[in-house]
């Protein structure tokens, strides 16, 4: 087997525990778009052109609830705005591939496939092959995810209202956030956030999110500059 | 605003995004306000998302015992400051809402 091909499927394998906890989202993001009223072509399209499971998750909520083409595109906009961390990360490993790659390992460039591929990254400094290992990574989380959208959709609205799958979006945001709250700074961003949110929940059109982005990280800012 | 035009415009900037410092030049650096601000990115936008959805019920606050997300949600919130990890979080924040609906109405 080659250096390249070795690489690639040792991205699939290292991801594989990833696969398990994505799947069951695909399918829950499936349900919950064709419960939203969005037609099946269009449900399978945004996992194909988006491609990003929470961003997913409220482009739906939106989606269902009526709110304007604007809201939808601002709020999906600061909702992946975290993957800038991401590209910002992953750049010096990547800066000298070809533009085709970075194309390809931007697009791929979800939360799961940057914590398996930036480990890789930094553990294996003499390895030339890397982005395969990153695009093998990528691929296997591409392709469960589109697979598991088909499942959802399928089942879509033969999957119970009482079951409330969606909490699993609220869930999910928990258990990501927690371990990123590690200064004051942090905690008053996410304080700040999560109040103008529900103060603010009342909101036409749906900007309550957006609005409360901004506080949150002018909370942020200034908590971090009165505790220099 | 057509729906798929939404799609799209939301699918071109979720990868511009991904993009953005992969296709800038490698001596390129962020000035340190952006790169401070970028950083309150992911706690703000996600409490934001949160705190709705534990706190809300039917359209109303509700800090109630009897708000079941709520309770739901801090059960979850130890568990995830417990283990730190996804998959124990999502099952015992949807198992105590299962539970709390079936035995504390």
């Amino acid at each position: 087997m080659s250096a390249a091909r070795a690489q690639f499927f040792a991205g699939v394998k290292d991801t594989s525990p990833l696969l398990i906890g994505a799947a069951p989202f695909g399918i829950i993001y499936g349900v919950l778009a064709t419960s939203a009223g969005i037609p099946v072509v269009m449900a399978q399209a945004i996992s194909l052109i988006v491609f990003a499971g929470s961003a997913q998750f409220i482009a739906a909520q939106l989606i269902g609830a009526g709110a304007s083409g604007l809201v939808i595109v601002l709020t999906t906009f600061i909702v992946n705005l975290r993957h800038a961390l991401y590209s910002a990360s992953m750049a010096p490993y990547v800066k000298d591939l070809p533009r085709a790659w970075k194309w390809v390992l931007s697009y791929l460039l979800t939360d799961e496939a940057f914590a398996v591929a930036i480990t890789h990254y930094r553990d294996n400094a003499g390895e030339p092959n890397r982005h395969w290992y990153f695009l093998g990574a990528g691929v296997a989380l591409w392709a469960t995810w589109q697979a598991s959208t088909a499942v959802g959709i399928f089942l879509g609205t033969e999957v119970p209202h009482e079951w409330s799958l969606d909490f699993t979006l609220a869930l999910s945001f928990i258990a990501l956030l927690v371990p990123v709250l590690r200064t004051r700074a942090d905690v008053a961003a996410a304080l700040v956030g999560g109040i103008v949110a529900v103060a603010a929940f009342g909101l036409t059109y749906k900007l309550g999110l957006i609005l409360a982005a901004f506080c949150g990280i002018g909370a942020g800012m200034l908590a971090w500059r009165l505790g220099k | 605003m057509n729906l798929w035009l939404v799609v799209i415009v939301a699918g071109v900037l979720t990868f511009l995004i991904r993009l953005s410092f992969i296709s800038l030049p490698a001596n390129w650096e962020m000035p340190h306000w952006a790169q401070r601000a970028l950083s309150f990115v992911p706690p703000a936008v996600m409490t934001a998302i949160v705190f709705p959805e534990i706190l809300i019920l039917d359209g109303h606050l509700a800090v109630s015992l009897h708000n079941h997300r709520l309770i739901a949600g801090a059960i979850a919130i130890l568990v995830a400051w417990r283990f730190k990890k996804i998959m124990p979080t999502i099952v015992a924040g949807m198992a105590a809402l299962w539970l709390l609906r079936y035995f504390w109405t």
